[in-house]
């Protein structure tokens, strides 16, 4: 006899939706979101790069290029999580309205979005399995300008090396260091976008 | 202006617009007086959508089903937001759904209840009946003929 249950009527946090939520999707989504998945696999497949990534617009002081990115990468087979700093309801209206992403526990989530400081440590995301490196976390780390390089990027996508920001050294040199396993990495700032891989060995500058 | 609605007001008009007939919903569209200009907020598009049931409403869910469904969202002056999800692939439909959702949270209400709610609530419910009584027609009464066992 299988077990009776009721169907979750509730959606306390959608019941009056701002307007907010609707709006900030891309207005031609076929040709918006091929050009920004393009974006996105550039920047991925050469790590250190900046290039423009525009078309979707979140409400709430989020980038345009973290919500280009959310509206190109995320769809309901797909965990979200929002660092504290990031998570709202609006937002998580907005991206449930436009993507159907579900919105999910840290140790879950397939992205995850939020500033630095906020998305850290960096140990509770998955780095996937020895079978499926790709069972892994990719976060979309949001910061406030594009700072100066401060390490040198080898690996593939790379001639010889390039210049690249990281913001913690050690640790992101110990996630390349699980390479297969590991997280990747967007870095969003305004429409600008930029990737590291787990593939790139980092190494400081000077 | 946007005033309070009950969710089964909605749930309901919602029902009406999701069935309805296209040419019919254009029909008692075009009898409003204005229709308001609007911006798309989600372009028409059509999918698919898995329709799940319980057994006796009640039992383990199954899957019954997919379905055709074309949505869109839309905005009209004045700020409102009116969805539509309509049966089938039909993008005006949708487009006329996602109107009168907006225009019934506006002070247009009782003009849209009265002229397009309605008269689709109406046909409905008689093309109901009639198939109710077609059905009724051909009800056949069994019963046993007394064996003689007592």
């Amino acid at each position: 006899m299988p077990e009776l249950t009721q169907p979750e009527l509730t959606q306390p946090e959608l019941a009056q939706p701002s307007a907010d939520v609707y709006s900030g999707g891309f207005a031609d989504p076929a040709v918006a979101s091929a050009h920004a998945f393009r974006a996105a696999m550039d920047v991925m497949a050469r790590p250190g790069t900046w290039r423009p990534l525009t078309g979707g617009q979140a409400p709430e002081g989020l980038s345009i290029a973290a919500a280009s990115l959310l509206l190109t990468l995320c769809d309901p087979d797909t965990g979200v999580y929002l660092a504290p700093d990031v998570d709202s309801a609006t937002l998580r209206g907005w991206l449930a309205f436009h993507t159907g992403a579900p919105v999910v526990a840290a140790g879950d989530a397939d992205f995850a979005l939020g500033g630095w400081a906020a998305l850290m440590p960096l140990d509770q995301y998955r780095i996937g399995s020895s079978e499926y490196p790709d069972r892994s976390a990719t976060l979309v780390v949001e910061l406030p300008r594009i700072p100066a390089p401060n390490a040198r990027l080898s690996g593939p996508g790379i001639k010889e090396t390039a210049q690249a920001w990281v913001p913690d050294l050690a640790l992101m040199q110990r996630n390349a260091m699980l390479y297969p396993l590991g997280v990747d990495f967007f870095f969003t700032c305004g429409s600008e976008v930029a990737a590291l891989p787990r593939s790139s060995q980092i190494t400081a500058e000077g | 202006m946007t005033q309070e609605i009950s969710p089964q007001a909605r749930k309901g008009w919602m029902s009406l617009l999701a069935t309805a007939d296209e040419a019919r919903l254009a029909a008692l569209f075009d009898t409003l007086d204005a229709a308001p200009d609007h911006d798309w907020l989600r372009a028409p598009e059509t999918g698919g959508v898995m329709v799940r049931g319980r057994t006796g409403a009640t039992g383990a869910p199954f899957n019954l089903g997919e379905m055709t469904v074309t949505r869109c969202t839309l905005k009209i002056a004045g700020g409102t937001v009116g969805h539509g999800y309509v049966q089938g692939r039909s993008k005006r439909q949708a487009e006329l759904a996602a109107k009168l959702d907006a225009m019934l949270q506006t002070d247009a209400a009782p003009e849209v209840q009265d002229k397009v709610l309605a008269p689709l609530r109406h046909e409905k419910s008689t093309a109901r009946d009639a198939r109710a009584a077609k059905a009724a027609a051909t009800k056949v009464d069994f019963f046993t003929m007394v064996r003689g066992e007592d």
